[in-house]
Formats: C-alpha cells, sequence, structure tokens
C-alpha cells in the first residue's frame, strides 16, 4: 500500500538517496573570470562555425560561432574581452573540441539586451518570431543533453501536439539548480511556459515537480491558482523521473514508441531552466551565456549554487565553494548518475553543465566486479523496460545487431542498471559501448 | 530365461543391421556432392580459423579458393607464401607470392614520455574508455595500455608491457592476422610489411596536433618538423596534418632519415647500430658536400657579376 499518492512512471525506476545539500542556499553569480574557454560545440548538432578571429574584440552577447545547419546552436561571447588562442582543448564530455578562449576585459554588454530585472508579461512576438528569436539565441535544453530547443519547437508536419510539459523534476542526487531556479524566478519561468505554449500552438502546460521540492510545488499553486491552462503536478521521488519518457508516463500516462519522439505521442517537454533561459531570449533578448550551476559534494565547504558565465574553468567554481577538499576522488561535471568525471580542472562549463559534485574517495572508486548471479535487478530497474544484462553480453561479444533488435538504442543511460547490480557489473559501459558501435555503422 | 537372452540379443541385432542398411542407402542416395579439393585444401591450411584472410575459417576459405580458381585476391597470412605454393599446387594454378606482413605498434608514450593527467578507474577495455573519454594521459591519440589488442591475439603474439604500458609484438610469432588492427578503437596497430631480411622502419606516432602541444603531451611525439621529409631522397616521407608516415613501398631502407629525428622516433627494427651511423655520416657528408657546392657556385657567380661589372665599366 502505498500512502503517497502523488503519480510517478511505472517501468522501473530506482530510489537514490538524494542528498540535496545546496537547496536551501540561494543563486549567488560568480565574479568573472580572467579567461574564459567556449567551446563551439556544447549541444547535440552540428558545431558552431567560428566568426571571430584572434585578437579581435567582443562585447558580451556578441555571436562568436554560428550555427551550421538547422541542428547546431549559436555561440555567443558569454564576457567581453580580447580573442584569444582557438585551438583544441578538453571539455566536460572527455574529448578534445575547438574552442575559443577570450580574456576579459570589463563588462561590456551588447546594448540590444535588456539587463533589467523588471518582469515583463506582454508577449509581443509572434510564434514564429518566438522560434527565431530561440534559435538565434543559442538556447539549447539545460537539463544536461543540450538539444537545440528550437528544433525541439519545430514539431515535424502531420504531428500535433497538444501537451507542453515542464520538467521541474531534477531527479538527479545531489543537483539544486532547477529547485533554485523554480524558488527563485517562477514568474519568469511562467512567462516563459506561455512563450513556449504560444510558439507550439498548445493549450495545456504541466509543470511537474518531484514532492522533495515541497516549496516549489507550493509557489508554484501560489502563482497558478487563476491559470486555467497552466498546472502544476508533485511527483513522487523516483530516478530517472526527468528522462523526457518518463516524465511524459508519469504525468500523462502516454508511452513513446520505440524509437520515437516525444511529439509522437503529441507532447513536447522543456526543461525549467531552458523555460527560464527561452523568457530571458524572447521578453529580453538575452542570448544563453551564463547559466545555474550547483557546485555541492558531501565535504564541500559551501555547497552552493552559482549564476556562471559559459566557458568559466571549474577550478574558479571550486575555489568560490570553499575549495576542493583533501579526500576528494572524484569530479563529476553533472549529477552523480549520469554525470561524467572530468579529466582537467581547466574544463570549461558548457550550456549542459547543471552541476559539479566531489565525490570523495571512499565513494569514488568502483567495487570488485563478480558474475552475474542472473537476479534480474536491472530488469526490474530499467525505465525503458529493456534487459540491462543482455545487452552487456552481446556487446561485449560485438553482437551488434542482436542488441539492436533488443532496442539497445532504447537505453536512456540513466545508470539504473549498474547501480542496483549486486555484482557491480559495469553494464552501461557496455551498453554504450554497442550504442557507439551501431552509430559508428549507421554513420559509415 | 534363456530364450529371452536370445530373443532380445536376435531383435535387437536385426535392428541395428536393419538401421545400418538405410543408412547406407540414404547416404549413398542423399550424398552431397562437394569438390574434393576444398578438403586437400583444407588439409594444408594451419586450421587456425583467426579469419585473417577474411573469410570466416579455413574451411571457408579453402571453399572460396577453390569455386575463385585464382589466387589472386586470396591469401592466407598465417600459412604464408609456402602454404599458398601448396594450395596452388593442390589446384594446379599459378601461386602468387605475397610479402609477408606484421603488425606494428604505431605509438611511443611509453609511461617515462608521456604522464598520466588522471586515473581511469572504470572497467579494463580501451574500446569503454575510448567511449568515455580521450585517455588517462594528454595525448588523445596514443595508447590507452589496457590491452584489448593482447586478448584479442590468437597466437600468443603479443604481451603488455608493464614498464612501458605499451604492447610488443613477437616477431616470429606475429601472423598479421589483423584482429589486433581491428581491436584498437584508437587504430595504433598497423599491418606492415615485414620487410627484406625482416628489416623495417616506421614511425611510431600518431599525434596529429600542432608540435608544441604535442610535445607537452608526450616527450616523443612527432611534431610535424619535417627534418626527416627533408632528408628523404625518394619520397617516402610525406608530412600531413602535423605528423610524419613512411610509405614502406617506396621507403629503401636508406636509414637516412632515422637520426634526423630529434626524438628518435622513428622506429628500426633488425638493424644494427652501425648501419644507422654510416648512414648518418653519409648523410652529413652529403649535406656538407652540397652547401659546399652551393657556396662555390654562389661565390662563382659572385665573382661572374663582378667581371661583368669591371667589363662594363671598362667599356
Amino acid at each position: 500500500m502505498r500512502l503517497n499518492k502523488h503519480k510517478t512512471f511505472k517501468t522501473g525506476g530506482i530510489h537514490p538517496h538524494d542528498n540535496k545539500l545546496s537547496a536551501q542556499v540561494a543563486i549567488t553569480p560568480l565574479p568573472l573570470p580572467k579567461m574564459v574557454t567556449i567551446p563551439i560545440i556544447q549541444h547535440i548538432g552540428a558545431p558552431a562555425k567560428i566568426v571571430v578571429n584572434r585578437g579581435d574584440m567582443v562585447k558580451t552577447g556578441q555571436i562568436i560561432a554560428k550555427h551550421e545547419g538547422f541542428v547546431s546552436s549559436n555561440i555567443h561571447a558569454s564576457v567581453s574581452g580580447r580573442v584569444g588562442v582557438i585551438e583544441e582543448v578538453m571539455d566536460s564530455t572527455g574529448f578534445k573540441h575547438m574552442a575559443i578562449n577570450i580574456r576579459v576585459k570589463g563588462d561590456d554588454w551588447e546594448e540590444s539586451i535588456d539587463r533589467n530585472d523588471a518582469l515583463i508579461e506582454e508577449i509581443k512576438l509572434t510564434p514564429k518570431e518566438i522560434v527565431n528569436r530561440i534559435m538565434e539565441a543559442g538556447v539549447v535544453g539545460m537539463g544536461g543533453a543540450a538539444f537545440p530547443s528550437h528544433v525541439k519547437l519545430s514539431v515535424p508536419e502531420g504531428k500535433h501536439v497538444d501537451h507542453l510539459l515542464i520538467n521541474g523534476v531534477e531527479c538527479e542526487p545531489y543537483l539544486t539548480a532547477d529547485h533554485r531556479v523554480m524558488l527563485e524566478k517562477p514568474k519568469e519561468i511562467i512567462v516563459g511556459i506561455k512563450i513556449l505554449m504560444k510558439a507550439l500552438g498548445v493549450q495545456k502546460a504541466i509543470i511537474g515537480i518531484e514532492d522533495n521540492k515541497a516549496d516549489a510545488i507550493e509557489i508554484f499553486q501560489q502563482l497558478l491558482k487563476n491559470e486555467k491552462h497552466i498546472g502544476v503536478e508533485a511527483l513522487e521521488v523516483q530516478y530517472p523521473q526527468g528522462g523526457e519518457k518518463q516524465l511524459i508516463q508519469a504525468l500523462l500516462n502516454r508511452e513513446v514508441p520505440s524509437g520515437g519522439l516525444p511529439a509522437d505521442v503529441g507532447v513536447i517537454v522543456h526543461n525549467v531552466g531552458t523555460t527560464f533561459a527561452v523568457y530571458e531570449a524572447v521578453q529580453k533578448n538575452k542570448p544563453l551565456l551564463e547559466r545555474v550551476v550547483t557546485v555541492t559534494g558531501k565535504s564541500v565547504k559551501q555547497p552552493s549554487n552559482f549564476l556562471v558565465r559559459i566557458g568559466t574553468p571549474v577550478i574558479d567554481l571550486l575555489i568560490a565553494a570553499g575549495g576542493v577538499p583533501e579526500d576528494t576522488g572524484k569530479i563529476v561535471s553533472g549529477g552523480p548518475m549520469m554525470g561524467k568525471a572530468i579529466a582537467d580542472l581547466d574544463v570549461p562549463v558548457a550550456k549542459g553543465t547543471s552541476g559539479i559534485l566531489l565525490i570523495p574517495k571512499a565513494e569514488a572508486s568502483r567495487s570488485e566486479i563478480y558474475n552475474c548471479v542472473h537476479c534480474g535487478k536491472c530488469i526490474e530497474a530499467c525505465p525503458m523496460g529493456l534487459e540491462p544484462y543482455r545487452l552487456l553480453i552481446m556487446s561485449k561479444k560485438g553482437n551488434n545487431k542482436r542488441a539492436k533488435e533488443e532496442h539497445i538504442l532504447d537505453c536512456i543511460e540513466c545508470g539504473s542498471c549498474s547501480f542496483v547490480c549486486p555484482s557491480n557489473r559495469p553494464i552501461l559501459d557496455y551498453i554504450r559501448l554497442g550504442k557507439t558501435q551501431l552509430k559508428k555503422q549507421k554513420n559509415v | 530365461m534363456n530364450e529371452v537372452i536370445l530373443y532380445t540379443v536376435l531383435s535387437l541385432t536385426g535392428l541395428g543391421i536393419l538401421a545400418a542398411a538405410i543408412i547406407h542407402l540414404v547416404s549413398k542416395k542423399f550424398a552431397v556432392q562437394e569438390d574434393e579439393r576444398i578438403d586437400k585444401v583444407e588439409e594444408v591450411l594451419p586450421a587456425t580459423n583467426c579469419g585473417g584472410c577474411g573469410q570466416p575459417g579455413c574451411r571457408a576459405f579453402a571453399k572460396a579458393v577453390v569455386e575463385a580458381g585464382t589466387l589472386e585476391e586470396l591469401h592466407c597470412p598465417v600459412g604464408g607464401n609456402a602454404v599458398m605454393k601448396q594450395v596452388a599446387a593442390i589446384l594446379g594454378i599459378n601461386a602468387v607470392e605475397r610479402d609477408p606482413f606484421i603488425a606494428v605498434v604505431r605509438c611511443s608514450g611509453s609511461f617515462e614520455y608521456r604522464k598520466k593527467t588522471n586515473i581511469y578507474d572504470g572497467e579494463s577495455s580501451c574500446k569503454i574508455a575510448a567511449t568515455l573519454y580521450s585517455g588517462d594521459t594528454g595525448c588523445a591519440y596514443g595508447c590507452l595500455g589496457m590491452g584489448d589488442c593482447v586478448d584479442v591475439c590468437d597466437f600468443e603474439a603479443m604481451y603488455m608491457d608493464e614498464k612501458t604500458g605499451l604492447p610488443v609484438i613477437i616477431e616470429d610469432k606475429c601472423t598479421a592476422c589483423n584482429a589486433c588492427v581491428k581491436e584498437c578503437p584508437k587504430d595504433i596497430l598497423e599491418l606492415w610489411p615485414k620487410g627484406k631480411k625482416n628489416k623495417r622502419i616506421y614511425v611510431a606516432c600518431l599525434n596529429e596536433e600542432k608540435g608544441s602541444t604535442a610535445r607537452k603531451e608526450c616527450a616523443v611525439a612527432c611534431s610535424g618538423c619535417a627534418k626527416c621529409f627533408e632528408a628523404c631522397r625518394y619520397d617516402a616521407i610525406t608530412v600531413t596534418n602535423n605528423l610524419a608516415a613512411i610509405d614502406p613501398e617506396k621507403c629503401t631502407l636508406c636509414l637516412e632519415c632515422v637520426e634526423t629525428c630529434d626524438v628518435r622516433n622513428i622506429i628500426t627494427v633488425n638493424i644494427p647500430d652501425e648501419k644507422i651511423k654510416s648512414a648518418t655520416d653519409h648523410r652529413i657528408k652529403m649535406e656538407e658536400r652540397a652547401r659546399k657546392k652551393k657556396e662555390e657556385e654562389k661565390l662563382a657567380a659572385q665573382a661572374a657579376q663582378q667581371q661583368n661589372g669591371d667589363a662594363t665599366k671598362q667599356a
């Protein structure tokens, strides 16, 4: 019998400790760094094309790399100053990508950007202009995957969208960036939702928030009292509820078909952080050049939520949060479940960087791997209804064709299978390998 | 009691004979006609079933050879020319000689030269590490050192050197079956002509970054300085993307390039040091001679000019 009557998704799911250490810490702007490194690929899709040269002076908000093709995103200067070396640097994905270095000089913004904090509620632009503005502002999904938002807003012909879901779930343990944005900018988010609804032409929007963020739910319930078309729904805490497909299942009980998109079941999902960025892009003409990043960890002195310019080196954030504790074993970009350990402290904050997590040595290392005991826990945990232990074997043996038939490409890489495995098997590692190889084959 | 035993033996024997007769008839009637030569060819093949020839096993190779009727495109790298000669004899066709190949490791970034910048503690597999990030050293092109190649080697021809962290190929055992080449996610291993008297040279680096960056990452990285390119008189060396590469078909093993490399990353195999030294001396001598010649020409030209000038003055 469940006492908790809140909705949640039904396939799989796990319950890691949520450890939201920085939930009550207000967002503070981080002082300007001396130097920023802005990778030209921070999103899913084609890398942007560099339009500045070494030695150029740029203003905050100026485009420094233009999107190439539709599935791509503009990159803006997040600071003002002189463009330095343009070279390949290691970014938070662990691979080297082209990046533009800018040496900071003052803070000289583009004049077209409205830097006033006043709330603007009236939406003047037409749907087409909204999508265009979002594209120009380089807004991408800020939950982590960084999928260009304008692509999501351009619903393919023949598909009818009836619901806009706003993802305020933040199911990753430790992270509180979205939570703080919801607490501090609720009115802006609501305007952002209205903008997105106008762009999509939908009549119904629901904000999904997990019930461990009762304060955020309350704020939205208060503000949305008189709104007929926008609702807020509390969700039972369960990982990975923040996954698009899981959120759709939880809120609307619809299932996205294998290989399909949310638009196939009439839904578009946007993150609250993205919604706020959309508000700023459309109402204030401000491109995506800063974001909220949670810096946290059990032994971090001051777990914090910083407003950080894109391209700021991670080390600056760590220093601002009280330095790197001695017992740190791993520094992870993102949350503990889906985040990735970074290999270098100079790695820049990108549009998709939601948090920096310091994991103590005792918790960081992997445990000894044993044989699979066929207990089926991974199957129970998989939110996509896959059989992870079998996918591991197929990938390991290089049987990618079979793995594809078993829907390996549906895996959302949430890591629930590896989390529950009593034999500590590297299930996700091999599934990811299989997926990578299949994608390579496709490209060839 | 005896009767029971007798009847049992008789009936079972009868059944056995009947079954044997049926099997015999069926095997005659439904016998699959197969070219006898396939069996013969298979017998001379090395029976390693390694797949190095491109066929899924030795029998498939035998079938393919018999069907093709020519050895132009089929070659057993494990058996080499000796086995292919036997195959040719069985089929009564011309044998096609091929130069033997061997796998080479195109990375010299040992622990000593290539410092670790981070610690990888995930699943010990190069393939997995390569999907996660660019590696635990600064060099994104180098060997990851977890030995996926050693694991797939059917011939025990490789091992990981604990001192350097790089794979080592045992020359006598490597059959050039291509398994390690296919397995390496960084494409460090490459099949290389074994060379005359097993002598060969190659550049053991794949780093395509700018010289200064590459050297920061690895002390023996190829910086693309092109000194070897300039020393080569046979156009066998090319420098593309800040990386030198030797074309084994053009290389004459004159060895003059070897010592031009300031990090000595042109690897020589089975070549005595004296030969390299004499080649280097020869190159220096030739260079000296060329320089002198140039100077003389320059002087001569100057003198001629002066004379000309004098002549015009006098006129």
